[in-house]
């Protein structure tokens, strides 16, 4: 098939024309000047998508409504207007975009300078500042966008893309596979320590666009990577669907933390707008290897997204510490897949679901030990807290044991605010929000202590914003 | 310090809730008053009605702090102005920190009445001296908030807040109650330590031992709803060895 749009011609246009076909697959790829290996994966995920859209096979299972999604009716590309070519440094941002930053509270140089965070930071999928490279180069790690790795590391991409999220996972992930815009793309070589957290922004902008990342993150043997993933976007009257994949390969010995802070718009308090997060999120532990997903979901209007492990190698290990708040009209639907293969496998699944409002939040994990997974243990513990008469929580674990000498803790609870807590505090001088913020935060303590000291605090502040108006 | 007249409380939402029914009571600076009564009589919803707790409507009367009625005053605002209630069954809070809990509470104190909050150091300073003050175990310090407590270590624990937040007038509801002689005497060395001309105790209990430990200045009865009978250290002695008995029999609800 032709290409509508060429390279000569249209490739200054910004934005891909509304709607989804080959032209638009080939659109980005051109735009993006990959090479032809690539353009053929997307298109056979697109059309694998093709067949899974036949099928109406868009995954109906979770606790979340919506309006049918028109996949016609969005734009699947656009980059921001700059002048010339990419920005070399800092100074060649353009300074609206870092005001841009500065109010969604992204602030590049500040935490640059503070924190010792490199940030890739993505805006309407592309990349616009990479800071620390040169301390990351001397060690060997790649931080790059992922359309750079694509450029300068096509043998490690070619590797490794797919090979934790195939392009036939699901309908999401397949759509992401058919039209990526950029994300992010991580190295760090055999025994090397990645001496800083590697940290990227996204962000949605441009009205009415999808916006689809692709991370990958390799750890090589007995190397160790913490990754940093917050989130922000600003208020837009219409749904925004964001499908992005994120695979994690810990190859023998490594260990990878990935954390994440979400917080993206989660629409109106009558539950108008906000973004839809279907997010497919899976890592690959091989032996001795370790994977730990930590994340603080309080935005989108739903959240579809389960981070998992697959605990290939023998004593690999699997976390998953999950806060996921919802409220006014916002709906979660998230947990994890923890996949045991390999012998002496243990996983971990710490899941804490706060509603309030109208907002509904469903824990749905999986816990699967395979025929040889010997003396593999999971334990699982879900608490749910309800705040007000009106919202939801609902715990759906999935458990398969195929291994007897596999041993599984599973621990649930559903509790409220009590009286007599907020009455404990208030009594010593504390005022109402301020208590329900310190009883909120505290119960979910075992989950943001295992997020970097900076995310913590910023993930406690979080939960208190996100809170607003349903308490007091 | 304290007036209260004629107050009338009851449970919200719950009929026939009127639990006091015209209590008065005058506390000056500086004075130890013992309220002493039996099950049901309104101890604990006279300690909670003083400090607020919204379970409790006030259906007559008032309640006058330094001069002040305190009726539509929040909780968190009475306690800034100086009341403290030392809880007869503190809650537990997962994942706070006693440290945190308690630098919380000074430092919204202190922006209360424009002072300077102290410094995370100059707090710690202060927490580990009070820590050591009331003999509470430090590693207790190290939990969240009440959890896995005994009950003298949760006491322990409200005689700590006691001592660091200084307030005008505390309330120590039932705080005797469950408490081993050792425990016991801790928590009267904390009160006699914070004794001072300008601070105010109400010790509610149901028995005199507290008050061996306690001198108060006045001692009441409460029956019914009502003080109905007050006096010195004498009175304590009485109804130790005679309990309550005279009292709710002179006094019968007039709608009873």
């Amino acid at each position: 098939m032709e290409y509508r749009w060429g390279f000569v011609t249209d490739v200054d246009s910004d934005d891909a024309p509304k709607g989804l076909s080959e032209d638009t697959v080939r659109f980005i790829s051109a735009k993006k000047e990959e090479p032809e290996w690539l353009l053929e994966w997307r298109l056979k995920a697109f059309r694998h998508w093709l067949t899974l859209e036949a099928d109406d096979a868009e995954p109906t299972w979770a606790k979340v409504k919506y309006p049918k999604i028109d996949y016609q009716d969005m734009i699947y590309y656009s980059a921001p207007k700059k002048p010339g070519d990419g920005p070399q440094s800092m100074d060649e941002v353009d300074p609206e975009l870092l005001e841009a930053f500065d109010k969604l509270g992204v602030p590049l140089h500040e935490r640059e300078k503070l924190a010792g965070v490199a940030v890739d930071a993505v805006f309407d999928s592309v990349s616009v500042a990479t800071t620390f490279a040169d301390q990351l180069e001397k060690l060997g790690i790649i931080f790059c966008s992922f359309n750079e790795a694509v450029k300068n590391h096509p043998d490690l991409v070619k590797k490794y893309l797919g090979s934790v999220v195939p392009y036939t996972d699901n309908f999401f992930a397949t759509l992401n596979s058919a039209v990526f815009s950029d994300g992010s793309f991580a190295y760090v070589p055999p025994g090397v320590k990645c001496p800083i957290e590697l940290m990227t922004y996204f962000r949605i902008n441009t009205e009415g666009s999808g916006q689809f990342e692709r991370t990958l993150l390799i750890a090589d043997k007995d190397s160790y990577v913490s990754y940093l993933e917050g989130c922000t976007a600003p208020i837009r009257r219409t749904s925004q669907l964001h499908a992005a994949v994120v695979e994690l390969v810990a190859l023998d010995d490594a260990e990878i933390k990935y954390s994440t802070v979400q917080n993206w718009f989660p629409g109106t308090k009558e539950g108008v707008g906000g973004v839809y997060n279907f997010v497919t999120k899976r890592g690959r532990a091989d032996k001795n290897a370790k994977i730990s997903w930590t994340q603080v979901e309080t935005g989108s209007a739903i959240t579809w997204k389960y981070p998992s492990v697959i605990l290939r190698g023998d004593n690999s290990v699997g976390e998953f510490y999950s806060v996921a708040l919802t409220n006014n009209h916002q709906q979660a639907d998230t947990g994890t897949k923890m996949i045991h293969l390999g012998k002496n496998t243990k996983s971990t699944i710490v899941s804490k679901g706060i509603s309030a409002g109208f907002g509904q939040n469903t824990y749905r994990g999986q816990v699967k030990i395979m025929p040889g997974a010997e003396n593999a243990t999971n334990h699982t513990q879900c608490d749910s807290l309800l705040i007000g008469d009106k919202c939801g929580a609902h715990t759906v674990p999935y458990i398969e044991v195929q291994n007897p000498t596999a041993r599984l803790e599973h621990e649930a609870s559903t509790s409220k605010v009590s009286d007599d807590q907020l009455f404990y505090l208030m009594q010593r001088g504390i005022s109402e929000e301020e208590a329900h913020h310190m009883i909120i935060t505290g119960w979910s303590r075992d989950v943001i202590k295992e997020l970097p000291f900076e995310f913590a605090m910023e993930a406690s502040q979080l939960l208190k914003v996100s809170l607003e108006g349903a308490v007091g | 310090m304290l007036e209260v007249t004629n107050l009338h409380a009851r449970v919200v939402d719950v009929e026939d809730g009127e639990i006091l029914k015209g209590l008065n009571l005058t506390i000056k600076p500086g004075e130890i008053h013992a309220i002493m009564g039996p099950n049901g009589s309104g101890k604990s919803t006279f300690a909670n009605v003083l400090a607020g707790r919204i379970d409790y409507e006030v259906t007559d009367g008032d309640i006058k702090f330094e001069g002040e009625s305190i009726l539509e005053t929040p909780a968190d605002e009475r306690a800034h102005k100086g009341i403290f209630l030392a809880f007869q069954y503190p809650a537990e809070i997962p994942g706070v920190r006693p440290w945190q809990f308690m630098k919380a509470a000074l430092d919204a104190k202190h922006e209360s009445s424009g002072e300077k909050k102290l410094s995370v150091r100059e707090f710690s300073k202060l927490f580990d001296s009070k820590v050591a003050e009331v003999k509470i175990n430090p590693d207790l310090m190290k939990r969240s908030l009440n959890e896995g407590f005994s009950g003298g270590e949760k006491k322990r624990n409200e005689m700590l807040q006691l001592a660091i937040l200084e307030p005008k007038l505390a309330v120590l509801d039932e705080t005797d109650s469950g408490l081993d002689v050792d425990a016991m005497r801790i928590v009267a060395d904390a009160v006699n330590g914070l004794r001072s001309p300008d601070r105010s105790f109400i010790l509610v209990t149901h028995y005199n031992r507290l008050l061996n430990h306690i001198k108060p200045d006045v001692v009441h009865v409460l029956a019914n709803g009502q003080l109905v009978e007050t006096g010195g250290p004498e009175l304590a002695v009485e109804v130790e060895r005679e309990g309550y008995k005279r009292f709710l029999e002179e006094h019968v609800p007039a709608n009873a």
